[in-house]
């Protein structure tokens, strides 16, 4: 890096174009992270207020249901919003782990295997995407209703599942594809099932893709709205529709949406930091000739 | 160590026919060499031994047991591949105890054998490193110890030595040899390079297109080869061939070389062996370029040529020579200077020229 990036014209103009892109990115951040510690007044002061005294009362407020007293108010219990953020939580890392695992073995099996009508039943996978979410809910529905699958975690994570393996499948046939079939025949032949190859030589080598495919799979799941606002009324309900609620009928709270929205933005982003070697990796995967 | 044994082999991919009804057994010691083009069917012969390939009719013996539906791993055999297949997520000590933690090998035991091969292949000082810090030749030793390590009843090496260059290949060429020597190991060995086949075999399976050609020593193979192909596949530079025709004239047996280019006189025995023998009296005569000699004068049996081009190798000189339509190579020693465009004369040594029909391509002989 410092040697391409050395001194001299390159260097600054790369740093302004850097400093510009940032800006532009982090600006709406800041504007949320602001917004959540402002006074209510302050929201909607123009100019807008750079310096402020910060406050925690919105976090307060999202996270908790008061009573107004005549010594002010009073806090009597916590707001549904945290268990929703587990909620969030919880469908969207396992209906992740599910599509990312089945989305592999499949791929596995496209890509090694002679499957009769291989590529009808790739494109057939890939079919389910391309309707927009929106036509199938209202038959969804009805389906779920019958089966009792409304406004349960299993339900979402399901309907996370099903949408998100196809998109895992295609990719993560991409990532085994490039990994050569020698390895497995090397390990078959020390003396290792097909299985065990899988695990022990082929996922191993994967990882970049695993974690690639995880991470947009994890993002789908983790900002879904429309499924979740249907399907869910309370006890599976997910952060997203939670967040749409807010602007309601006593106005639109925007420190509270701002703090919750900031406390939905993070564990994603520390997913995906925690996954950006793999991902860097993984997005240029198969571009680069080894 | 073992015996294999593969019996009316045939192996289709699709509409190919990768291997055709090819039956061919290496003794328990042997060092066999599967030589032909690519395509020829020599790696799927060998996929098909370790199992990695099925095969669509035939038998497949090690140790004369059938071993056609068992998996790799029950063969106990140990394949070399061309890219070596390294673990790239190990370290080398790591891909050389793969397969002992396979048959739950106890670990002071695992770092015992290690120790003995990596000494053997004077990889000890790689150990810790993980194959992307390996050079190609030693890769190519990494690739081997995984082998060696396993102590198994067969070696299977794909064009092993293939990517590397050339000085490292003719080492590792002797050094592969006696290493086989020295552990007694059954191996048969794929390979497009008729000169590691000649220096390494003891028995060689020349193929073609699915067929095996010949099958014998080196020496057989390059002294009688037994069809036009194994003629001109083995041997560098490749076998002298020149079409020619068999005929009676004055009750003598003769060869008419090219367009009547020049006549060879030869034995009444081999003249009745061709009129039994052959489909018609169109025959190809092979000789190989040590077989033809530059004489200083011309005698009854020389023939005159013009010297086409003259190669010096340092060793020998290859002098091409022209005769009428046809080219000769010849070997020399490298004194002999012929200008370009020189008259000179040549002798075939005829007991060691190749009569080969040219419908069926097989050896008159």
């Amino acid at each position: 890096m410092s040697k391409k990036f050395g001194k001299g014209k390159g260097h600054t103009v790369a740093i302004i174009v850097i400093l510009i892109a940032l800006i532009f990115y982090l600006i709406p951040i800041y504007w949320i992270i602001a917004t959540s510690l402002k006074k209510w007044p302050d929201i909607f002061v123009m100019p807008p207020k750079f310096f402020f005294k910060p406050t925690l009362d919105n976090y307060i407020g999202l996270m908790t249901i008061r009573t107004t007293t005549t010594e002010g108010p009073k806090i009597v219990g916590a707001s549904p919003y945290p268990r929703q953020l587990l909620n969030s939580t919880i469908i969207g890392f396992v209906s992740t782990a599910l599509a990312v695992g089945l989305g592999t073995i499949s791929a596995y099996a496209f890509s090694r295997f002679e499957v009769k009508g291989k590529n009808d039943m790739m494109f057939f996978i890939l079919s389910t995407r391309m309707l927009p979410p929106v036509v199938v809910i209202i038959p969804l529905f009805l389906m779920y209703r019958a089966l009792h699958l409304i406004d349960t975690h299993f339900g979402l994570i399901l309907l996370y599942t099903t949408f998100n393996v196809s998109f895992a499948t295609w990719l993560m046939k991409g990532f085994i594809d490039e990994i050569p079939k020698e390895y497995e025949e090397a390990a078959l032949v020390d003396g290792y099932s097909r299985f065990q190859a899988f695990i022990k030589v082929v996922l191993p080598q994967a990882v970049t893709g695993i974690a690639a495919t995880a991470v947009f799979c994890l993002i789908t799941a983790w900002n879904e709205f429309a499924f979740a606002l249907i399907m869910t009324t309370r006890n599976a309900r997910t952060a997203p529709p939670s967040l749409a609620s807010r602007m309601g009928t006593s106005g639109v709270e925007w420190g509270q949406i701002a703090a919750g929205t900031f406390i939905f933005l993070l564990p994603v982003a520390v997913f995906t930091f925690i996954m950006r070697k793999h991902l860097l990796r993984g997005v240029t995967f198969g571009a680069i000739k080894k | 160590m073992a015996d294999v044994r593969v019996q009316n082999l045939t192996k289709r991919f699709d509409d190919v026919v990768a291997v055709k009804n090819l039956s061919l057994e290496c003794k328990d010691r042997e060092f066999m060499v599967f030589l032909g083009p690519s395509g020829c069917g020599k790696t799927t012969t060998l996929r098909s031994i370790a199992g990695l390939e099925h095969p669509d009719e035939g038998d497949i013996y090690i140790d004369n047991n059938q071993v056609n539906d068992l998996p790799p791993a029950d063969r106990d055999v140990a394949f070399v591949f061309q890219f070596y297949a390294l673990y790239p997520h190990m370290t080398v000590y790591d891909n050389m105890a793969f397969p002992l933690k396979a048959v739950k090998m106890p670990k002071p035991e695992i770092e015992q054998r290690i120790k003995e091969v990596s000494a053997v292949l004077r990889i000890e000082r790689l150990l810790n490193r993980t194959p992307s810090k390996l050079s190609g030749g030693e890769m190519q030793r990494v690739a081997l110890g995984r082998a060696m390590v396993r102590r198994p009843k067969v070696f299977l090496m794909d064009e092993p030595l293939t990517n590397l260059d050339a000085k490292l290949r003719s080492e590792m060429r002797a050094e592969l040899k006696r290493l086989q020597k020295d552990i007694g190991a059954t191996t048969i060995y794929v390979t497009h390079d008729q000169l590691e086949a000649m220096s390494m075999g003891d028995k060689i399976a020349v193929m073609n297109q699915g067929v095996a050609q010949q099958i014998g020593t080196p020496g057989e193979v390059y002294d009688h080869p037994a069809s036009l192909f194994v003629a001109s596949f083995v041997g560098s530079p490749a076998m002298n061939l020149l079409d020619c025709e068999y005929r009676q004239e004055d009750g003598k047996s003769v060869l008419i070389v090219g367009e009547n280019d020049f006549i060879l006189t030869i034995s009444d025995e081999l003249g009745k062996k061709i009129q039994d023998d052959a489909t018609d009296s169109n025959l190809i005569l092979g000789i190989r370029a040590e077989d033809v000699f530059v004489r200083d004068e011309a005698a009854e049996d020389t023939v005159q040529a013009e010297v086409y081009v003259v190669e010096p190798l340092g060793s020998e000189n290859i002098i091409d020579l022209r005769i009428g339509e046809n080219m000769l190579k010849v070997k020399t020693l490298p004194t002999v200077q012929p200008d370009i465009g020189q008259t000179i004369d040549m002798w075939l040594d005829k007991n060691r020229m190749h009569l080969f029909d040219k419908t069926t391509e097989k050896a008159i002989s």
